[in-house]
């Protein structure tokens, strides 16, 4: 048997997290087959059949793939799921939304957010937010699979030469209808990817505060990220949310600035290797988990930070 | 229009979890409940849209053990008509509780179901789009802002990138967001009223749903420590350090 891997794209990219996804599904199997469901997504096809371990590219491409809605993906992968063991795809939105669809089909009980291989129908995921770790045996025949991507490394891109077979598009779904995309496009390092995350938290006061860090964020090559608190009151749009409900990050330093360290905001961020809290009341639960706590008022540290920063010009992008 | 509200009891967010020294589970002895949050913000938006005059009836549902009623009695106090407890006694997995919900749909014939987006127990995200698949209905996820048109919803949902709108055909399945709205409380006096609406209650067996577990538990282990760190005196000593010894700048 094989393992199906569902890859995210925008049909002109592969997202960067596929390729995380791809070094977890090679721990379950060593036959990999990817599926790319698209809209004129050839290049997408091409570039995961270079990936290597990557035994097979299947590509189904029609236009009413074009926004990855996931009643009409679901039906491609339904078609395909029958050869295969294992289906997977990445623990964010993308994955969430589409393969608990597929599963229920499949009659599968779906292992969501996994963080370890075990073996091929064991695994290890993180439950209450993070504050215990589950290791879960499934028992279906057909495994469904979500995987937290930044629990594993990014596969190489180069190297490998699966070969590409195309595939049949399924019937459309008539029920609903893409309306519209709003994506905040910035030249920053993307959140999930990012090696350095700097992020504001209610502490910031206004959305106009937020230059302080997206100063530091560019000084540092550093993605910018914030609490839940941050984005409700409206400082910063969701995209930037860091914990629980929002994204998971690993970098190699997170800096957390006016951030109070509530479990919720932690589920995202305790993995990174490094962390910086800079918070004015020293009691705050993030002083625990952080390596390296500053103890200050945020409008004062912040540009002395940015200062220090320009005072060395050893930056590694 | 009638609209079907699934909701969770869950340990509440407040509480920092412990996981069970012989490593069955987490330790829930004593401690305190409350609905899934995101399941809040459904009954509210069910209420809302209720109160605007494009609904009529608010049906909250739990799948769970004799205690998840305090659940219902919640959202019977903030606005929902009436209850239904699917009663259970074992842990359930998402595929189940959704084939339950599958079964009451076809009985209360809901326009619309409205769910949380994620337990924050086993953080699964999946009954939602489980059940959308079961009954074949589009289904809209991770909502924070639906508008109500005659014959759909347009629905914005929080995604990695940003926003995105769909536009769903009715009947539909929504997930909410926490950003979806600002839950009410309870206020005494409907919490007293709510004592008086009605709550059936039903097994799982009747429903005719096996609810046999098919993922087993091995084991549920505390998280590996992060070992303290220190605290600086100033932003020079955090760059310092930051450099020097953390190396990572
Ligand atoms: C179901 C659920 C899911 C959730 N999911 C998430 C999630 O994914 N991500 C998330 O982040 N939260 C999440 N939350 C919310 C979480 O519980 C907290 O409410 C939130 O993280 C608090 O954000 P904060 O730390 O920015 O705000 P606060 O807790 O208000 O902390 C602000 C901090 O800023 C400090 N501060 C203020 N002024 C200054 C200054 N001038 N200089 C320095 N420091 C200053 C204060 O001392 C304080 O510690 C969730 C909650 C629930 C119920
Ligand atoms: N036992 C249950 N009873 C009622 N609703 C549930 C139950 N389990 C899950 N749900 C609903 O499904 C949503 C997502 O749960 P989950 O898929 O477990 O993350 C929750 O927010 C609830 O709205």
């Amino acid at each position: 048997m094989s393992v199906l891997l569902i890859a995210e794209h925008d049909n002109k990219e592969l997202k960067p997290f596929t390729l995380n996804a791809i070094t977890a599904a090679t721990q379950i199997d060593k036959e990999l087959h990817v599926l790319v469901i698209g809209n004129k997504a050839d290049g997408v096809a091409k570039s995961i059949s270079q990936v290597p371990n990557v035994k097979k590219v299947i590509h189904v491409d029609n236009e009413i793939y074009e926004n990855y809605l996931a009643e009409n993906f679901t039906s491609v992968i339904i078609k395909y799921a029958e050869n295969h063991s294992h289906l997977l795809c990445s623990a964010n939105t993308f994955g969430k939304n589409l393969m608990p669809r597929v599963a229920a089909l499949l009659d599968t009980s779906q292992v969501s957010d996994i963080i370890k291989v075990i073996s091929p129908d064991t695994f290890l995921r993180p439950i209450y937010a993070g504050n215990a770790f589950a290791t879960i045996k499934t028992n279906d025949q057909k495994k469904c699979i979500t995987i937290r991507p930044t629990s594993f490394d990014p596969a190489p891109t180069s190297g490998g030469s699966a070969e590409i077979v195309k595939g049949e598009a399924a019937e459309a779904f008539s029920l609903s209808k893409f309306v519209k995309r709003e994506e905040v496009k910035s030249d920053r390092p993307e959140l999930g990817t990012a090696r350095v995350v700097i992020s504001g938290g209610r502490g910031m006061q206004k959305a106009e505060n937020f230059k302080l860090i997206t100063a530091i964020a560019d000084k540092l090559n550093a993605a910018v990220g914030a609490s839940r608190a941050a984005v409700d009151a409206g400082y910063i749009s969701n995209d930037h949310q860091v914990g629980q409900t929002g994204k998971v990050v690993v970098p190699d330093l997170y800096i957390a600035v006016g951030i109070s360290g509530a479990i919720q905001h932690l589920a995202g961020m305790k993995e990174s290797k490094v962390i910086v809290a800079i918070n004015k009341d020293g009691e705050a639960p993030i002083f625990s988990i952080a390596d390296y706590g500053l103890e200050a008022d945020l409008f004062e540290a912040l540009p002395q930070f940015l200062d220090e920063l320009n005072k060395l010009n050893t930056i590694q992008k | 229009m009638k609209i079907l509200v699934a909701v969770k009891r869950v340990i509440d967010y407040n509480v920092q979890v412990r996981v069970k020294e012989d490593k069955t589970g987490v330790v829930t002895e004593n401690v305190k409940m409350s609905t899934n949050p995101p399941d809040d913000n459904a009954i509210e938006e069910a209420v809302k849209i209720k109160e605007a005059g494009k609904a009529k009836e608010v049906v909250a549902i739990t799948v769970g053990e004799e205690k998840a009623q305090e659940t219902l009695r919640k959202a019977l106090a903030v606005g929902a008509d009436k209850g239904i407890h699917v009663k259970i006694n074992n842990t359930i997995e998402p595929l189940a509780v959704s084939k339950i919900l599958k079964k009451i749909v076809e009985k209360e014939k809901p326009d619309l179901v409205f769910m949380g987006k994620q337990a924050i127990d086993d953080d699964c995200n999946q009954t939602g789009q489980m059940l959308a698949a079961l009954l074949n209905w589009p289904q809209a996820t991770f909502a924070s802002k639906i508008v109500v048109k005659d014959k759909s919803l347009e629905v914005t949902r929080e995604v990695d990138e940003g926003l995105e709108t769909l536009e769903v055909n009715i009947p539909a399945i929504v997930t909410c967001d926490l950003r979806l709205n600002e839950p009410r409380y309870a206020s005494l006096p409907n919490i007293m009223k709510a004592k008086k609406k009605p709550l059936e209650q039903i097994t799982a067996e009747e429903l005719g749903v096996d609810t046999k577990q098919r993922i087993q538990q091995i084991k549920v282990e505390e998280p590996p420590k992060r070992k303290g760190g220190i605290k600086v005196a100033s932003v020079a000593e955090l760059v310092q350090k930051l450099k020097n010894e953390a190396k990572v700048i």
